[in-house]
């Protein structure tokens, strides 16, 4: 039988849809399916691209981080002194683990109530025209390369608090959490904004009608609705302020010393991989210490995103979406 | 249909723009401080060989050597016994020349009134035994040590022939590159750093060392205690416009080069 193009005029179309390729069997059928559908296999080949190149990172660090729980010992690794050009190298992680601690609980501190406030005002309270400017600010924020950041605490921040502490030096964990928690701020604003715009306007009104303020609507109603979604936010910029190694590298004063206090110089995870990882030899313990840290720091990004997700996700799912 | 003719015209003609980008002639890797020279050099031969230059740190410079991707390694440091071998593992044959002297002088605010330190004096300083400037006769301040990263060929010769062996105290400043230790040093009055003499600037003050003053010619015989050579490392005996380079360098016109960048040269230029 002679096939014809069978053409479907359909009112929800633009164009006519051919169905010809499904009425035809075998090889010419299917690949005449491919040539009309090669969308699809193409963008799934795609996104398996991105999953392998992550499994391959995780599995490639873990592979080369093994060899520490042979050599060294995950106690002696998580405890002790860094000091890899002894002899014998001490690979105790605990300065830095503290370090990245400290940083990123001072940024946290800094950005989050600043990125809350910012997302409210943004969502609740801005005119149409004032919204769109404040957003762009945000993504201008945003968009500055680290090291940017880095001149600026460098040639500004550091000496500032210096002079205002009367410190010895002004590369502190301090001058590195204010830092940080300025880039971490446009994550969280963001965020935090699209979880509050999420909120159905029908629990504003609600609160309203009931003759509540907007402050108070923004307090009692609005946030505790958004609840995951900020989370969520601040959670992803905890992320980002634990990885940021550029500006961190600059300002913190990588010194590996243990301690509490935010005056003093700290060296942090990400830190110490930079400044390191170009010396040591192939294969060395300080070799698998440093990708030891690199598998602290990549279990705590997944760690981080993982919980960051499952709070947006309830979020979404909370209100019906 | 037409998006799709686009997007692989586009795609062709990002394979053609990517062919027109050529390799340079001559690519110098390491050392930070080497990496004056080699821009000197790179301008001199503007228009005549395409010269790349790039840092990292002496490690780095002899890691792309090994690995082919650099023709000439800089390096503050002579090459170690492992790198030699992992470099003849993998078929590459290093050759080195002696470039260039440089003295690493400490280095301390404008407003310390310190003029001079003993080797064993920087040594108590950066291990932590020394903590306060008034024990070496300046004022009452805390002493703030800044250091360089252990990739650093400039932090391999200070811990060679200062602190030997000794291991830099944990709360001295970790820096990464000659231009940090003098950005903090000029901006603390209780800094002490240290910098190879080409970084010396107006505002920092450079110590003597034990009454010796790191300068050319306290450099070019090693007399001033803290001084090294320098040198560059190519893969196999150099040819073509890596040699011109390297011969070029060594002449007399080079070394007044190397001199004019703020290094002592290999000799007593006539």
């Amino acid at each position: 039988m002679r096939s014809r193009p069978l053409k479907i005029e359909s009112p929800l179309a633009d164009a006519p849809v051919d169905l010809r390729p499904i009425s035809q069997a075998g090889l010419r059928g299917a690949l005449l399916l491919l040539k009309e559908r090669w969308d699809r296999p193409v963008f799934f080949a795609l996104a398996c691209v991105s999953l392998v190149a992550l499994g391959l990172i995780i599995f490639f660090i873990f592979r080369e981080a093994a060899p520490l729980l042979r050599e060294i010992g995950l106690i002696r690794f998580l405890s002790g002194q860094w000091t890899p050009t002894t002899d014998p190298g001490q690979f105790g992680a605990l300065p830095m683990i503290v370090g990245s601690a400290l940083v990123t609980l001072g940024a946290l501190l800094l950005a989050v109530p600043l990125g809350y406030g910012a997302a409210a005002f943004i969502a609740e309270v801005a005119p149409g025209w004032l919204k769109d400017v404040a957003k762009s600010i945000l993504e201008l924020l945003a968009g500055i390369p680290s090291v940017i950041y880095g001149f600026f605490g460098l040639l500004i921040l550091a000496p500032a608090f210096q002079h205002a502490f009367s410190l010895p030096t002004g590369r502190t964990a301090l001058t590195a959490a204010v830092l940080l928690g300025i880039m971490a701020l446009p994550t969280i604003a963001s965020l935090a904004e699209d979880a509050l715009t999420a909120v159905p306007n029908s629990y504003r009104e609600a609160s309203m009608a009931l003759g509540a303020s907007r402050w108070q609507t923004i307090r009692r109603v609005t946030f505790p609705a958004a609840f995951s979604g900020l989370i969520g936010a601040a959670i992803l910029g905890m992320g980002r302020a634990i990885g940021e190694t550029m500006a961190v590298l600059m300002v913190a004063g990588n010194a590996p010393q243990l301690t509490a206090s935010f005056l003093k110089p700290v060296r942090t995870l990400t830190g110490t991989i930079a400044l390191e990882m170009a010396e040591t030899p192939f294969g060395s313990t300080h070799y698998h210490a440093l990708f030891g840290l690199g598998a602290l720091l990549l279990l705590t990004t997944l760690i981080t995103n993982g919980l960051a997700e499952g709070f947006r996700g309830r979020l979404a799912r909370k209100h019906g979406r | 249909m037409a998006g799709k003719r686009l997007f692989v015209i586009a795609v062709l003609g990002l394979f053609g723009l990517a062919s027109a980008v050529h390799a340079a002639d001559v690519t110098f890797s390491g050392s930070t401080t080497v990496l004056p020279i080699a821009q000197a050099v790179a301008e001199a031969y503007a228009g005549i060989y395409e010269i790349e230059v790039s840092g990292g740190g002496s490690s780095v410079g002899i890691t792309a050597l090994i690995d082919g991707t650099t023709r000439i390694a800089n390096h503050s440091r002579s090459m170690k016994v492992s790198e030699y071998q992992s470099a003849v593992a993998k078929g590459v044959l290093p050759f080195t020349f002696h470039i260039a002297n440089d003295a690493i002088a400490p280095i301390v605010h404008p407003s310390n009134p310190i003029s001079d330190l003993t080797l064993d004096q920087l040594k108590a300083i950066y291990e932590g035994s020394i903590t306060n400037w008034n024990q070496v006769g300046g004022g009452d301040a805390p002493i703030v040590a800044v250091s360089r990263d252990s990739s650093s060929g400039t932090y391999e010769t200070w811990a060679e022939i200062v602190m030997r062996e000794a291991p830099v105290i944990a709360s001295a400043i970790y820096t990464t590159s000659n231009a940090d230790v003098a950005a903090e040093v000029s901006s603390n009055p209780n800094a002490i750093g240290y910098v190879g003499v080409a970084y010396l600037m107006p505002q920092i003050k450079a110590l003597s060392v034990g009454g010796i003053v790191a300068s050319v010619t306290t450099a070019i015989d090693f007399s001033f205690p803290i001084s090294r050579p320098l040198f560059v490392s190519t893969n196999g005996f150099p040819v073509g416009p890596v040699r011109d380079v390297i011969l070029w360098i060594l002449s007399d016109d080079g070394q007044r080069l190397v001199q004019s960048v703020g290094f002592a040269p290999i000799r007593v230029l006539p």
